[in-house]
């Protein structure tokens, strides 16, 4: 197991090193950022300078080394709008992205595990065909509309829940509700197929000739085999959702990274919207990175093998 | 009655499996019984219903499979009339069975002696720390070196013949009465076969289970069975001990199987040894006349319209064939030797 850890960190900071280079160059490669930072009507020489002010004359690799080297210190300069740091102004809004992430992810696999099981013991019954259905309506309808459909719904009408801001928990039921029914789906079908395909093997059999109780099979024999590819499946989701809830953070107003990357790409402050991006890779990343370790420790084959 | 010795009794074992093009009789009207300490060899062809009646007996055949008996009884207990959860009872309990493909039929993500512990605390013979010393015991029993290390290996470390003992040790956790063993050695290299066997036989001396032993190989069957059972497209084409069925085969199939087994020396080694020429028909829809008649080098009229008897010579022994016992009997006289492959 050790071996397989430190190999995968390897790996890791391996594809690590290339996302930042990538990350780096195509903001650069994007436009001639000294022209659009010094305005319109700025003259060739005025371009010069704002080049020269923010180092951006120099040769790229000097410009890459000179950035990452201050970002392993923790400096991501500052941000070209409010000149506050980046990092504080990521660090503010992190927490608020990540809550609502975990909370939807969470929400999703507690809905969609359980359906999918069941679905998968009783296949083409009426409680398969729901469970399908319901994965498709989540599926096909936009999240955006549901989410406004809810402020209307529950907001507006109902004045249950508060429809903007992220002070209490009570603003984040919706947007949860929404990006968790929205995630359901893909891990109700892998659930549903994995336990199909599992149940119908050898071992299985073996089990049940074991004379083990039925809900034991479910769980402890097929379930465990069934889940790995889930759990692969939500890593990159839970990747999905810091990166990808910009919409979400817009309709509900929570002050969260997402939002702040909107703007951010809205005014041309490219500290932050490099920093986003290569923050959001680097933890697309340590997700993979711990997905394959869940992964190791459940599947003994990949551990061992 | 069933006397103490008698574990398993079988009368008119079907299964219909619906199928989309109807109704499949897997398995028709099979009668056995296996007494302590006794090896019944069920043999047949590829696709006859060896294993639809070894799930049948075990309950646990696919749920498109319907199984009807008029009698089904392990040591006097009335199977056809408990619940599926009794059944669970006796599963892995009184009753094992050993899967065909060693590789496959262990899951991949547990341990060897978690899988082995688990069906001894489910019965509730015992507890944790009981279980494993019952499985290091059966491990050794099997004869592999090292069984408390073996105990926390995974499948995936170990070759398919100690995956196969593995099998065997998991299934004697509960000293069951009944062991079902399909087709336990197919999957393993001739060496290994030979020495599966051998430990197969040798634990149901010390244990005294009843065997049930499928394979499609005659010669296994002739080593290890008392009692044979030759199917033929689901159906008991000829029963006997193994000494009558192997001197007298009595059924035009069960003779051809017979002449089919390749003789050192005495064969021709063209490879197309060991079958008899004709397919195994269809078992959809409504069976009439003999199934045996596209292959059968004596085949009548009659054999066509009717439904073929199985003639009972004394108990235990018979044969479902229209021809008399003596005719059968010349047949085999007059053919043995003769090529019935082409
Ligand atoms: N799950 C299933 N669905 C439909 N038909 C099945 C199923 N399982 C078995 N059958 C059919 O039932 C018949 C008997 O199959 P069975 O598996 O008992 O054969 P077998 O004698 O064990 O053959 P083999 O030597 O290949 O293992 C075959 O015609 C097979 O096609
Ligand atoms: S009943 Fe007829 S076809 Fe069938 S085995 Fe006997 S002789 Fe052959
Ligand atoms: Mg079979």
């Amino acid at each position: 197991m050790l071996n397989f850890v430190i190999h995968r960190i390897y790996v890791s900071i391996l594809v690590a090193i290339t996302v930042s280079v990538i990350g780096f160059s195509l903001l650069r490669i994007s436009g001639d950022l000294a022209a659009e930072l010094a305005g319109e009507d700025a003259s060739t020489e005025e371009i010069a300078e704002v080049a020269k002010a923010y180092g951006l004359d120099r040769p790229f690799h000097v410009q890459y080394f000179d950035w990452a080297g201050k970002a392993l210190s923790g400096d991501l300069g500052r941000s070209l709008f409010t000149n506050e740091l980046v990092v504080e102004l990521i660090t503010d809004r992190i927490g608020v992205t990540f809550k609502l992430a975990i909370y939807s992810l969470i929400l999703g696999l507690l809905l969609a595990v359980p359906l999918g099981v069941l679905a998968s013991t009783r296949p083409n019954t009426w409680i398969d065909r729901m469970a399908l259905g319901l994965a498709v309506f989540g599926q096909a309808i936009p999240n955006f509309w549901l989410a406004l459909i809810m402020i209307l719904f529950f907001g507006v009408t109902l004045r249950w829940l508060p429809i903007s801001g992220s002070e209490t928990e009570w603003h984040f039921v919706m947007p949860t509700l929404t990006l968790g029914l929205t995630v359901m789906p893909q891990f109700m079908r892998l659930t549903r197929t994995g336990m199909l395909d599992v149940l119908d093997s050898d071992f299985i059999r073996t089990a049940r000739a074991k004379g083990l109780n039925p809900i034991r099979v479910l769980f402890k024999h097929a379930l465990r085999n069934a889940i790995l590819p889930v759990i692969s499946l939500a890593a990159v989701v839970f990747g999905f959702l810091l990166g990808g809830s910009v919409i979400m953070e817009s309709i509900f107003a929570l002050n969260g990274v997402g939002f702040l990357a909107f703007e951010s790409i809205q005014r041309q402050d490219f500290p932050v919207v490099q920093s986003i991006v290569v923050m959001l890779s680097f933890i697309y990343i340590l997700l993979t990175f711990l997905s394959d370790v869940i992964n190791a420790q459940l599947d003994p084959r990949i551990r061992l093998g | 009655m069933t006397d103490d010795s008698r574990v398993l009794e079988a009368k008119n074992l079907s299964v219909e499996i619906e199928v989309p093009a109807g109704i499949l009789h897997a398995v028709t009207n099979v009668t056995l019984h296996v007494d302590k300490g006794e090896t019944l060899g069920i043999v047949g062809e590829s696709g006859c219903g060896k294993s639809i009646t070894s799930l049948a007996i075990m309950n646990l055949l696919p749920s498109k499979a319907t199984r009807t008996a008029s009698k089904l009884q392990l040591e006097g207990k009335d199977l056809l009339s408990l619940s599926e959860r009794e059944l669970a009872s006796l599963r892995g309990n009184s009753m094992g069975m050993i899967f065909q493909d060693p590789m496959t039929s262990l899951n991949p993500v547990y341990r060897i002696g978690e899988q082995l512990e688990e069906v001894y605390i489910q019965h509730g013979k015992g507890n944790r720390k009981e279980a494993r010393e019952r499985a290091a015991y059966l491990l050794d029993k099997v004869g592999i070196i090292a069984p408390r290390e073996r105990l926390s290996q995974y499948p995936h470390q170990l070759s398919g013949g100690l995956r196969q003992r593995m099998m065997i040790a998991m299934t004697l956790m509960c000293e069951p009465s009944l062991v079902i063993a399909d087709e336990p050695t197919t999957a393993l290299d001739v060496t290994m076969q030979a020495q599966t066997l051998n430990l197969l036989s040798s634990l149901q001396d010390e244990f005294k289970m009843g065997l049930i032993l499928i394979t499609h190989d005659l010669g296994v069957v002739a080593r290890m069975a008392d009692r044979v059972l030759v199917m033929y497209a689901g159906k008991a084409v000829e029963t006997g001990t193994s000494q009558q069925v192997f001197d007298h085969p009595t059924h035009p199939y069960t003779q051809g199987l017979i002449q089919c087994i390749p003789v050192p020396g005495k064969t021709s080694n063209d490879g197309r040894l060991g079958s008899i020429k004709g397919m195994v028909p269809a078992l959809i829809g409504d069976l009439r006349g003999c199934m045996f008649r596209n292959r059968c080098a004596y085949v009548s009229e009659k054999c066509h319209a009717s439904e073929i008897q199985f003639n009972q010579i004394s108990p235990g022994r018979g044969y479902r064939c229209l021809l008399e016992a003596n005719e059968c009997a010349d047949n085999l006289e007059g053919n043995l030797g003769t090529e019935i492959v082409q």
